[in-house]
C-alpha cells in the first residue's frame, strides 16, 4: 500500500512539484495577510515572509559553508586511519 | 529518610542481567520483555511519592541512592520506557551478554538519575562507561575493538576530571558530598572540573569526538541504547547542578551548529545521526545555561522527546544496516519499494527531530528557543533556529532521501537482501513512532511531567505565529534542499574530527614506545640475560628438579595439585582484555547488590 501511494506521486512528479510551489506561495501569502504578529520577538520578524527567507538562506548557507569547510582537507579518503 | 518501601529500578535491571544467562531458552523472550517492564512499573509506582529513599551508611557518609523528585522522575520515566523499546528492538539477538551489557548500562543511567551525592553518582557514572563499551565490542568487526578502547579511554579521562572536581569540592566545602545546584554564581576550579566531566558525556565540543566514533560502530541494537542514555544522563546532571551556568549557552549553540556542519559532510547514516545528537543535545545544554524555569522545562522536554525520536531514527537506519549490511549513503538508495515500513518509521523520526507541527520535537524544542527569546538572548535563539533548519535538512530530508530514494547505489546483493526487518524490530519502531506523534498532538502528557508543570501549562506551542514561523522555515529549507541536491550527493569520504589528535597522538606514542624505548630495553635485557640470567637459571633448574622429584614427591604432591588447578584457570583467561573487564564488571555488579541490600 505504502509503495503504491509513493509510486502514484512519483509517476506524477511534475504536477506534484507544481503543487508544492503553490503550497509554498500560499504559506507565505497566509503569513503576510492573516498571521497575528504580536507574538514576534523582534521587529525584523514583522517583515513579510521573514521566516521563509530565513529558512531558505539558512539551508543554502549551511550547505555551502559546510561543503567548503569539508573540502579544506577535513574530508579525506576512507582508509585514512588504516595502517 | 522515610521508612516506606522503595526499590531501585537499577536493581531490577541488575538482577535481571545476572539471571538472564540462567533463564531457559523457551522463556528467554518473555523474560527479556518482563524485566524492563518491571523497572518501568517500578518508576511509575514512585510518581507522586517524592522524597529521599535508599540511604545507606558507608564509613562516615550517608549515601543516597534514591532521590525522587520531578526532575529525576521525568528522566527515569523516559529511560525505563526506552529500555523496554530498545530491548524489544533487540529481541532477536541471541547472545545474552549483549542484553546484559545494555541493561547494566541503563542501570548505570538510572543510578545517576536517582543518586543524591557525588560518590554514588561517580560509581554509576563509571558503570555506564564500562558496560556500554561492550555494545561497541559486540559488533566484532576488526575496527570495533579499537573504537571501544578509544571510547573507554575518553570516558575514563572524563571520569577522572569529575573525580578531581569532587575531591576538590569535598575539601573546599568541608566534607560536602551532596549533589545539587553547585553554585554557578561563584564558580571555583572544582565547578569547572565537575562541569568538564559532565559535558564530556554530553559530547560538547571539543570533548565530543568519542560520540560519532562509537555510535557509528556500535551493534545495531546497541546503538539504539547508546544514543539514548549517555548524553541525556549528562543533560540531567547538568540540569541538576548547573542550571543558569552562563557559559553553557554559547557552548550549547556551538554544539547545535557543529553537529549540523559535520552532518552535511557525513556519508554514514548512523554517524550522521550521531552528529545530530550533538546538535540536539546542544539545545538542551543551552537550555540549562539559560536556566529559567521555562528553559529547564524545555531542556527536560527536549531530552524526553529526543530519546524517543533519536531512538526511532537509529532503529530505522539500524534496520537498514541489519538487513543489507550497509549504512553508507554511497552504497544505498532507492530502497522504498523494498523497505517501505522502515521508511515511514524513519520519516516519522525525521519529522519529529525537525520539530514539524504534530510531532514531538515541535512541542519540546520550541520551549528552549522561546526561553532564549524571553531572556533577550537573541543571538542564541536565532542561531538555534538556524540549526533547526539544518536538522530538517539532514535528518528529515537527507537521510530518508538518500536511503529510500535518490540515486540507487545498491549492489545487486544489497538489493536482494533489503526487506523490512523482523517483527520485533518493527514493533519497537511502531511504539516509538506512536509516542513521537502522541507527544506532539497531546501536550499535557509530557508537560505535566516536567519539573515546573505550572510554567509548562502556560506554554502553548500551537499558536498561529509559531505554526507559521515553523512551517516557513521547514518548507523553505526543503526548497533549498531540492534546489541544491546535487551538492549534497553522497561522497565516499570520512571527515576528520578532533579525535584525529588522540588517534594520531596515540600512534606517535606507540612509535616512541616501539622504537627508541623498546630498543634500549632490548639491549639492557640482552646484557642482563648473558651476564646474570643464564648462570642463575642453571642453578635454579637443579634446585627445581630436586624440589619436584625429591621433596614434593616424597611429602604430599601439593605442587602437582596446584599445577593442575592452574591449568584449568588458564582456560578462563584467554588474554583478551575485554573478557577480563566483563568478568570484573559482573563481579562488581554482584558485590554492589550484596553490599547495598544485604
Amino acid at each position: 500500500m505504502i509503495v503504491q501511494v509513493i509510486n502514484f506521486f512519483r509517476d506524477r512528479l511534475p504536477i506534484v512539484i507544481r503543487w508544492c510551489y503553490v503550497g509554498l506561495a500560499a504559506l507565505v501569502a497566509w503569513d503576510i495577510a492573516f498571521v497575528d504578529k504580536s507574538h514576534a520577538h523582534t521587529a525584523m520578524e514583522k517583515l513579510p515572509g521573514f521566516w521563509a527567507i530565513f529558512g531558505f538562506v539558512a539551508c543554502v548557507l549551511i550547505i555551502i559553508v559546510s561543503k567548503w569547510f569539508g573540502h579544506q582537507g577535513i574530508m579525506t579518503r576512507e582508509d585514512y586511519y588504516d595502517d | 529518610m522515610t521508612t516506606e518501601f522503595w526499590f531501585h529500578p537499577s536493581l531490577i535491571l541488575i538482577i535481571g542481567a545476572v539471571l538472564l544467562p540462567l533463564v531457559p531458552k523457551a522463556l528467554k523472550k518473555a523474560f527479556l520483555v518482563a524485566v524492563p517492564v518491571l523497572a518501568f512499573l517500578d518508576v511509575l509506582s514512585m510518581q507522586g511519592n517524592n522524597g529521599t529513599f535508599g540511604v545507606v551508611q558507608f564509613l562516615d557518609w550517608s549515601l543516597i541512592f534514591g532521590r525522587v523528585d520531578a526532575l529525576s522522575m521525568v528522566f527515569a520515566y523516559i529511560m525505563t520506557l526506552m529500555c523496554i523499546i530498545g530491548t524489544i528492538y533487540g529481541l532477536h539477538v541471541e547472545e545474552d551478554f549483549q542484553h546484559v551489557a545494555a541493561w547494566l548500562y541503563v542501570a548505570g543511567s538510572l543510578g545517576v538519575i536517582f543518586c543524591g551525592d557525588y560518590l554514588v553518582l561517580f560509581l554509576f557514572w563509571e558503570v555506564m562507561a564500562f558496560s556500554s563499551v561492550f555494545l561497541v565490542w559486540f559488533r566484532r568487526r576488526k575496527e570495533s575493538l579499537a573504537v571501544g578502547y578509544r571510547y573507554l579511554l575518553v570516558h575514563t579521562a572524563g571520569g577522572l576530571l569529575l573525580l578531581a572536581g569532587m575531591i576538590l569540592r569535598f575539601k573546599a566545602t568541608g566534607g560536602d558530598l551532596s549533589f545539587g545546584p553547585i553554585g554557578v554564581d561563584n564558580p571555583q576550579l572544582y565547578t569547572y572540573l565537575i562541569m568538564a566531566g559532565f559535558i564530556l558525556n554530553a559530547a560538547v565540543p571539543p570533548l565530543h569526538a568519542w560520540l560519532p566514533d562509537a555510535y557509528g560502530e556500535a551493534t545495531v541494537s546497541g546503538a539504539v541504547f547508546m544514543c539514548a542514555f549517555t548524553t541525556k544522563t549528562a543533560v540531567y546532571a547538568l540540569a541538576r547542578g548547573f542550571a543558569g551556568m552562563e557559559i553553557l549557552v554559547p557552548l550549547g549553540v556551538c554544539m547545535a551548529l557543529y553537529g549540523v556542519v559535520y552532518a552535511v559532510l557525513e556519508n554514514d547514516s548512523r554517524r550522521l545521526l550521531a552528529y545530530h545528537i550533538i546538535s540536539q543535545v546542544g539545545y538542551m545544554v543551552a537550555g540549562v545555561g539559560i536556566g529559567t524555569q521555562l528553559a529547564i522545562n524545555g531542556a527536560c522536554a527536549h531530552a524526553f522527546a529526543h530519546i524517543l525520536y533519536k531512538g526511532l531514527l537509529f532503529m530505522g537506519c539500524g534496520a537498514v544496516l541489519h538487513m543489507t549490511g550497509k549504512s553508507k549513503f554511497s552504497e544505498l538508495g532507492g530502497l522504498y519499494a523494498k523497505m517501505p515500513r522502515t521508511f515511514i518509521f524513519t520519516l516519522i523520526g525525521g519529522l519529529s527531530i525537525s520539530a514539524f507541527p504534530l510531532f514531538s520535537g515541535f512541542v519540546s524544542k520550541a520551549m528552549i528557543v522561546a526561553a532564549g527569546f524571553a531572556e533577550h538572548n537573541y543571538w542564541a535563539a536565532f542561531l538555534l533556529t538556524l540549526a533547526s533548519a539544518g536538522t530538517f535538512l539532514h535528518t528529515g530530508l537527507k537521510v530518508p532521501y538518500f536511503i529510500w530514494f535518490g540515486k540507487n547505489n545498491c549492489s545487486q546483493e544489497t538489493m536482494q537482501k533489503a526487506a523490512d526487518p523482523p517483527m520485533n524490530m518493527q514493533a519497537a519502531m511502531i511504539i516509538a513512532s506512536f509516542l513521537c506523534i502522541f507527544i506532539g498532538c497531546y501536550t499535557p502528557y509530557l508537560y505535566d511531567m516536567l519539573p515546573y508543570p505550572d510554567v509548562a501549562a502556560n506554554y502553548h506551542p500551537y499558536n498561529q505565529y509559531h505554526l507559521s514561523e515553523t512551517l516557513q522555515i521547514l518548507l523553505f529549507t526543503a526548497l533549498g534542499f531540492f534546489l541544491l541536491i546535487k551538492k549534497l550527493a553522497p561522497e565516499p569520504k570520512i571527515s576528520l574530527d578532533l579525535d584525529w589528535f588522540y588517534r594520531m597522538g596515540g600512534r606517535g606514542f606507540l612509535w616512541l614506545a616501539k622504537k627508541p624505548i623498546q630498543t634500549a630495553d632490548n639491549w639492557v635485557s640482552e646484557a642482563y640475560r648473558i651476564i646474570g640470567l643464564i648462570p642463575l637459571m642453571a642453578t635454579a633448574r637443579f634446585w627445581s628438579w630436586f624440589d619436584w622429584h625429591g621433596i614434593d614427591g616424597v611429602v604430599d604432591g601439593l605442587a602437582r595439585t596446584v599445577q593442575g588447578i592452574g591449568g584449568q584457570l588458564r582456560g578462563l583467561q584467554n588474554g583478551q582484555l575485554q573478557f577480563n573487564i566483563l568478568y570484573a564488571m559482573s563481579l562488581v555488579a554482584i558485590v554492589l547488590v550484596i553490599f547495598v541490600f544485604v
